[in-house]
């Protein structure tokens, strides 16, 4: 190719990148080296290279049930939310992407201001509501809770990938004698299978790194990872080592997703709109 | 009221599709026909009114019902007007708290945006590179917030961290987060930086990849330098993801609670105490239900105008 298509390339380029990559790693490699270190190690003395190595804290992490089950809890309540946000946005950004219709934009941009709403206001409420509707505690209460900002993104990532495929096939669609649902489920839904892949992560993602709702509205069945890993901190002081390793597990699940949509991810952040 | 229609009706649909220079809502086809309208549309968009209505709007009812009385208990309540919204916007703490989380998130916008762009031009085009450059990059957006905050609150540590521990001892300054206000602060700012500067990085990316090939090479063939090929092609057309990145940015740091509560908890003093900081403390903390509403109101209220102000700024200076 004689042109390359991002244009010229500086010569350094390269080395810049690959330099801040590495920093952006240091505080991650950092606590990793921490989490196979025993806590003696970390406290007493200061070294770059773990003097002894020991996979100890992890052992502790997956026997000890309030460990894993608040993981598990993590990872049930975000893949619920996920399909529930999918469900109720797909109808909704099909229609806007399809169809005028009475006070259709005001209503577009007022989801997207739900998504603006700082958490901490409705911490209170949903602690009081959660608690009357029976939803306090529960796997399903934080996944609805949390459709407070996923429902809204999904809507909007959605549209953006939905506009961009031709109307004329649900006309031709219409013409073959295809119903909406039956379209929307048979020929629509396999074409926008990557958007679906990308909106799902999405929410996934938000909805798994989020703590203060999630905590605010739960106590014990459905409480998260992140909120036992404040458990660490005891009368001995704080297990560096355990909170460490807690850390280190809550990336695996976001660090594998991501490598099945790397080729949208940017796409789905600009909201579909790139 | 019609200016929100046709600032909003841009973004909508995309059947607004003046060939703007920046390409702001790019995917978008280009048809000559308008969309149909059709009000039953509004069933299939009824799932969403109702999942929203019953997580934001009914407790956003309850914030308003704290915020004009005063509780001392489920049935023992006055009605006080706008008295505490009053007492809330004369509260020194608040003020001093809101000028804090302005502040941090004029920093986070000044350095976040140039470093994001720098980053998203020097990214690997193609290959196995480009899938490992992306996926590295976009790992601190998949980090629970309060495991961001731990991670930064062991690195930046002087006795065990990396960070802390090298600018102690290997630059010879002092460094203590936990008792030097200007410390935290810039610990707060440097974790923000590493963990959000990657989203401004995959969009600009994002946005970059999208432009036409036949560009470059035309300003190739005029012997454009780097420079010039960044400044008159490139930026321009970064616009749209742009809006984007920095409303995103934006109401983020505006909001950040958990990652500097977790490093710092608000402190040392006051020095970290952003606004949802001093909001959960007011709310949940010494439960005064009545301030911590009216708090959040406002709040919430400017986060919106503001956003309101940057979106109709932004889309507008395009076209």
């Amino acid at each position: 190719m004689a042109f390359p298509r991002s244009g010229q390339r500086l010569p350094w380029a390269r080395t810049v990148f690959w330099l801040y990559v590495a920093t952006l790693m240091l505080p991650l490699l950092w606590m990793f080296g921490m989490s196979i270190r025993p806590n003696e190690d970390i406290l007493g003395s200061f070294s770059l290279i773990p003097q002894r190595v020991t996979f100890d804290n992890y052992v502790t992490f997956f026997t000890d049930a309030a460990w894993y089950s608040s993981y598990l809890n993590s990872i049930i309540y975000t893949s619920l939310n996920a399909v529930m946000s999918l469900v109720v946005a797909l109808p909704a950004a099909y229609a806007f992407s399809r169809f005028r219709f009475a006070g259709d934009k005001h209503l577009f941009f007022w989801l997207l201001t739900n998504r603006m709403a700082p958490p901490a206001v409705f911490l209170l409420p949903f602690f009081q509501i959660y608690q009357s509707v029976g939803l306090f505690d529960t796997h399903l209460g934080v996944a609805i809770a949390h459709m407070l900002f996923n429902v809204p993104l999904a809507v909007w990532i959605l549209e953006g990938f939905m506009s961009g495929i031709p109307r004329e096939i649900d006309e031709t669609a219409a013409i073959d004698g295809y119903s909406l649902p039956r379209f929307f489920i048979k020929i629509f839904l396999p074409m926008i299978r990557s958007a679906i892949g990308v909106t799902a992560f999405f929410c996934f993602m938000f909805s798994w790194v989020e703590l203060l709702i999630a905590r605010t509205i739960t106590s014990v069945n459905a409480k998260p990872i992140a909120a036992t890993m404040t458990r660490t901190v005891s009368a001995a002081g704080v297990d560096w080592g355990l909170l460490a390793a807690a850390g280190v597990l809550t990336i695996v699940p976001g660090a594998i997703v991501i490598w099945f949509v790397r080729n949208y991810i940017a796409k789905g952040f600009s909201l579909g709109r790139v | 009221m019609s200016e929100q229609t046709t600032v909003a009706g841009s973004q909508v649909g995309g059947e607004v599709v003046p060939a703007t220079p920046a390409g702001g809502s790019g995917a978008a086809e280009t048809r000559a026909d308008p969309k149909p309208r059709n009000n039953r549309a509004w069933w299939l968009v009824l799932p969403v009114v109702v999942s929203v209505a019953f997580t934001a709007v009914i407790p956003l009812m309850t914030v308003v019902n704290f915020s004009v009385q005063d509780v001392f208990s489920p049935s023992d309540r006055i009605f006080v007007g706008l008295e505490w919204f009053r007492s809330v916007t004369r509260d020194p703490e608040v003020r001093a708290a809101f000028v804090r989380t302005l502040l941090f998130s004029a920093q986070v916008l000044l350095l976040e945006i140039p470093l994001g762009v720098a980053l998203a031009v020097v990214m690997p085009r193609r290959g196995v590179w480009m899938s490992v450059a992306l996926v590295l990059v976009a790992l601190p957006l998949l980090i629970p917030w309060n495991v961001v905050g731990t991670i930064w609150q062991i690195f930046a540590r002087g006795d065990i961290g990396l960070g802390g521990w090298t600018i102690n001892n290997v630059l010879g300054i002092n460094f203590n987060y936990t008792l030097d206000s200007t410390d935290a602060w810039i610990t707060v700012l440097v974790m923000d930086v590493w963990h959000w500067t990657p989203l401004v990085a995959l969009l600009a990316y994002a946005g970059l990849r999208s432009i036409p090939g036949p560009y470059f090479q035309a300003a190739q063939i005029d012997g454009a330098s780097a420079w010039a090929t960044f400044r008159h092609i490139q930026l321009p057309r970064l616009r749209g993801v742009l809006t984007i990145a920095i409303l995103l940015r934006f109401m983020d740091s505006f909001m950040i609670y958990t990652e500097p509560f977790v490093v710092t908890g608000g402190g040392p003093g006051n020095a970290t105490s952003f606004l949802s900081i001093l909001l959960s403390k007011i709310a949940v903390g010494q439960f005064d239900l009545g301030p911590a509403g009216a708090f959040s109101l406002l709040y919430f209220l400017f986060v919106q105008i503001l956003c309101y102000v940057f979106f109709t700024v932004l889309t507008r200076s395009g076209r």
